[in-house]
């Protein structure tokens, strides 16, 4: 029988010459894909033993990975904290990364391009493949005033501040906020337990308000409509009706002035008054003669809908709704209806009033520097478009001034004159505390920092709410910051 | 594979090479890669060096010294090769064993556990008493011939060992799915692992009574013998057998591999490829009435299939092993520098894929090698040893080996659906480890009675042909009848 047994043998061969085939196709053919298919965490654990670039905004550092005895190597440090975190996000082995960690990623862990030369020379050299390095337009202590503004009253909100010559965003605030650090822990309890506590917080605490939530902007949708009226023919003298409430378009739904007040003291008023008290029917009026159409193509020139907006983290378009009936127009006109901005979007309307009608694309990232601190890439400012003209620039300035003189609320800055309007926006019915809105910049005749504050459903002050009372304050005592801050 | 020249009738050889010493140089040269590995995952795992490693490597010398003074004792012709490659087999799975032990420990501190029991000082325990069985085997069994006498018996004990699982409540013997277990307190045995040798010991035994019966008798059927219907009784049986293990204890590996060896035991002794042609049928109809009654069967082959469709779900081991084995590549990660652990039940089923993804295809290949020279030097066994039970039995052990290879290695890299067995040796898993002793005992003894000079003649008193007496041509001291395939 040694004939079948020589036969066997022969089988055995072939069944391990199969064997062999086989694990060549997994392990030559396949394996990039399965190397690098997302659903593989050793990559991201691989990543975890590299040095991982800081992110630093004028000189403080925000994010940082410092040497560990365990074996994760590198533990990541987030130093400015829940402040920062709307601008950071987070990196998290289990739970992703978020904001600049999740945006600027290649930079970081060192795959960007730009950092090619960098890579060969490590690879040369031996040294340990180090990531590159994010410099941010953030001021730190601007970012800070803002996240204390907010915070100390427990607020629920945002704060946008761009330098409106460029687009650099000064500060980007989201409160309540989550702090990154212990996401990005070692100890997976710790990452558990921060995630379900993050998650499980009411108001939410993971969303940036800033760039992700469109929101109702009210009354600060007005400098949009005088934006198109302007270019329509009116002057800040354009006579406009002056009653407490209206009846709209379709004669059925009314519209009233807030606190039901007329607007002024006169029958009629004008355009420049109608801005500075925000009087909802006349501006009804005003946006009924300039029409769907030149409204709509106001907003866009404004950068309204604008649905691949990245700083560089992908910005949630703002819309004006689809309005089709001229009611829907004259509700829409004061910020209400569908139109929805984000605090950023709010912010961009007003820097580019301040930048003499010229919209800045906003950014976050200053530069990319390689892991010696050496630039390797710098942001040019770009701009998307002529908003509106320098001529009308100048008169929205002119009528924001108006409207500032006129705003309570505290914090007025001696010797500083700012541009601002404030919004108060309904959330549908009467008994929701309205959000509140305050868009300004300054000094008004040479600007430096434009800002938008959103304090969601009316902050501390409930159905009393305005944008006056519980968002100027916040937005002047930014201003002065970034003005002490030498801008 | 040319059997060594036959010494029969001969004037007594001088003496035989033993390879006795070529086995102990091979089992140095084998700890020095299994410390080897030991110290590179102690390196990447950024450990100091401790005791327990000492231990490990002093424990890995002495048993396996130990047993080599046991073949010197008692077998001191067996094949040189087969215990050093049984030896590194078992070593390098200890360090994987070790190594997911520490990446375990890691994870346990990281989530703020307590540190999990070490897995390797177990299988250090069962590795002893496997190396123990192996000297008692060579030690009682001092020819392998006088097993057949024990053929019914052992087929009878093997059949119990088999069935017990599916029979006792699931609370004893359901361990993921599959009754195959019987367990006491903190320790549990796989019954199956033992029954797999009593079985081979049982056919080889039956086949060699009654081979002359399927061999002969048949009738022609495109130019090939068939064996006639009454005559595939044995096969009928060992197919009911797989799909009663398959039905009572929901496992695809063993019913594959019980079916696979009687299989290639019936064609080695007839010697007819129509036995093997009748029993793939058999195999394709049993795998089709599977595929159809059993949902865990299409589970399987729907994994098979695609593993990454249901990635979150049944997939995710398979899945995780091909992650694992691709992260891993040619070269691999280094042992110690990967994570195996991420794919479930790494030390035992999915060993494969752990030793894939930090030692890379090269080192697999190289495991496989080791593998295809331990199974090769005991089918060289079997055409070298002189009875027909011998050749059974030594092709039988031989092959059951290699077909548990190609089921687990073949599962485990998506060319095959998965089943769930141990690699031998390799895998962490006491009764598998302690049972592949025993085969390997069994394979030594008879590789010793192949390569072992003939019993030597009393020298013949050189008389006076006149004064002669009768010359008695002295049998070989055998019990039973199987003498006669001794020329085959």
């Amino acid at each position: 029988m040694n004939n079948p047994v020589r036969k066997i043998a022969v089988s055995v061969m072939v069944m391990i010459l199969l064997l062999f085939a086989n694990l060549t196709y997994v392990q030559v053919v396949k394996a990039d894909d399965y190397r690098n298919d997302p659903r593989n965490q050793r990559t991201a654990y691989a990543e975890y033993s590299r040095q991982r670039g800081q992110i630093t905004a004028d000189g403080k550092v925000l994010a940082q990975s410092v040497a560990t005895d365990d074996r994760m190597r590198f533990l990541r440090q987030y130093p400015g904290g829940p402040a920062f975190a709307s601008v950071t996000g987070y990196l998290s082995l289990s739970f992703g990364r978020t904001g600049i960690e999740g945006a600027a990623d290649s930079v970081l862990n060192g795959t960007d391009d730009r950092l090619f030369v960098r890579r060969l020379s490590d690879l040369i050299t031996g040294r340990d493949p180090r990531g590159g390095n994010v410099s941010l337009t953030i001021m730190p202590t601007v970012q800070q005033v803002a996240y204390n503004q907010l915070t100390q009253k427990g607020y629920a909100g945002s704060v946008v501040a761009l330098d409106p010559k460029t687009g650099a965003i000064l500060a980007m605030v989201s409160t309540p906020s989550f702090d990154p650090n212990p996401l990005a822990s070692h100890n997976d309890k710790t990452v558990q337990d921060a995630w379900n506590s993050d998650n499980a917080a009411k108001p939410q605490v993971l969303l940036n308000r800033a760039i992700s939530v469109p929101q109702p902007p009210g009354s600060t949708f007005k400098i949009v409509d005088t934006a198109a009226a302007l270019q329509n023919g009116s002057t800040p003298d354009t006579v406009l009706p002056a009653d407490p409430e209206i009846t709209l378009n379709d004669g059925v739904t009314t519209l009233e002035n807030y606190a039901h007040t007329p607007c002024g003291t006169g029958a009629t008023t004008t355009l420049r008054d109608a801005f500075a008290r925000s009087c909802n029917t006349a501006f009804a009026d005003l946006v009924t003669s300039v029409g769907i159409d030149k409204l709509r193509t106001q907003a866009d020139a404004f950068g309204i809908g604008q649905s691949d907006l990245k700083i560089p983290m992908t910005v949630a378009p703002s819309t004006i709704g689809n309005i089709t009936t001229v009611t829907a127009l004259q509700q829409s006109a004061i910020g209400q209806l569908d139109v929805k901005l984000t605090p950023l979007q709010n912010a961009m309307i007003t820097a580019a009033v301040a930048n003499g009608g010229q919209l800045m694309a906003p950014y976050l990232i200053k530069e990319i520097q390689g892991p010696e601190l050496d630039t390797v890439d710098t942001t040019e400012p770009d701009r998307i478009g002529s908003a509106v003209p320098a001529g009308v620039a100048a008169t929205l300035t002119d009528l924001m001034i108006g409207s500032e003189n006129r705003t309570q609320g505290g914090g007025k800055i001696s010797g500083v004159q700012i541009a601002s309007k404030t919004g108060t926006a309904e959330l549908g019915s009467k008994d929701i505390p309205p959000h509140a809105w305050y868009v300004a910049f300054a000094p008004a005749d040479k600007p430096v920092v434009a800002i938008a504050v959103l304090v969601e459903n009316g902050g501390d002050r409930g159905l009393e709410a305005t944008g006056g009372s519980v968002a100027a304050p916040i937005g002047r005592a930014v201003i002065a910051e970034a003005l002490k801050a030498g801008r | 594979m040319a059997a060594p020249p036959q010494v029969q009738g001969r004037a007594p050889a001088p003496a035989l090479p033993t390879g006795r010493g070529i086995e102990l140089l091979l089992l140095a040269f084998a700890a020095v890669i299994v410390t080897g590995a030991l110290v590179i995952v102690e390196a990447n795992q950024e450990q100091e060096l401790t005791t327990t490693l000492l231990w490990l490597g002093l424990a890995y010398l002495g048993l396996f010294a130990a047993a080599h003074f046991a073949v010197r004792r008692w077998a001191p012709y067996a094949d040189p090769l087969i215990l050093p490659s049984v030896a590194l087999l078992n070593g390098l799975g200890l360090v994987m064993i070790h190594r997911l032990d520490l990446a375990d420990a890691a994870r346990a501190a990281q989530l703020g556990n307590d540190a999990p029991g070490s897995l390797v000082l177990r299988q250090v325990a069962w590795t002893a008493i496997g190396l123990v069985l192996f000297v008692v085997v060579l030690w009682r069994v001092s020819d392998h011939r006088m097993l057949s006498r024990f053929g019914y018996t052992a087929g009878f004990a093997g059949l119990i060992l088999l069935a017990l699982p599916g029979i006792l409540p699931s609370s004893i013997s359901e361990v993921n799915g599959a009754k195959l277990w019987i367990r006491f307190g903190g320790v549990g045995i796989q019954p199956g692992e033992f029954a797999k040798i009593l079985l081979i010991i049982f056919f080889s035994a039956f086949l060699v009574q009654k081979r002359e019966l399927f061999s002969t008798a048949g009738r022609r059927f495109l130019g090939l013998e068939f064996p006639r219907a009454r005559d595939l009784a044995p096969l009928v049986v060992a197919w009911g057998l797989s799909v009663g293990v398959l039905v009572f204890e929901r496992d695809l590996g063993t019913s594959l591999l019980f079916f696979g060896i009687l299989l290639v035991l019936l064609y080695a002794a007839t010697e007819r490829v129509s036995w093997m042609i009748v029993g793939l049928l058999f195999f394709v109809g049993g795998a089709v009435l599977a595929y159809n009654l059993f949902g865990h069967v299409r589970v399987r082959v729907q994994i098979w299939l695609d593993p990454f469709s249901d990635f979150q779900g049944g997939g995710y081991q398979l899945g995780q092993a091909l992650f694992g084995l691709g992260t891993g590549g040619v070269g691999g990660t280094g042992l110690g520098a990967g994570r195996p652990d991420l794919v479930p039940f790494a030390e035992s089923d999915f060993i494969w894929s752990s030793l894939g993804e930090e030692l890379g295809l090269i080192g697999l290949a190289a495991i496989l090698l080791v593998y295809l020279v331990l199974i090769t030097r005991g089918l060289r066994s079997a055409l070298a040893v002189r009875d027909s039970f011998g050749k059974l039995l030594a092709t039988g052990l031989s092959y059951v080996m290699a077909l548990q290879l190609f089921v687990v290695i073949g599962g485990v890299t998506k060319l095959i659906p998965l089943t769930g067995l141990t690699l031998p040796f390799l895998s962490y898993g006491g009764s598998s480890l302690v049972a592949n002793y025993a085969l390997v005992a069994l394979l030594l003894r008879v590789s010793n009675a192949a390569r072992a000079p003939l019993p030597q003649r009393p020298s013949v008193p050189q008389t006076p042909i006149a004064q002669a007496a009768t010359e008695l041509v002295q049998r070989p001291d055998l019990s039973s009848g199987e003498s006669r395939g001794a020329q085959s």
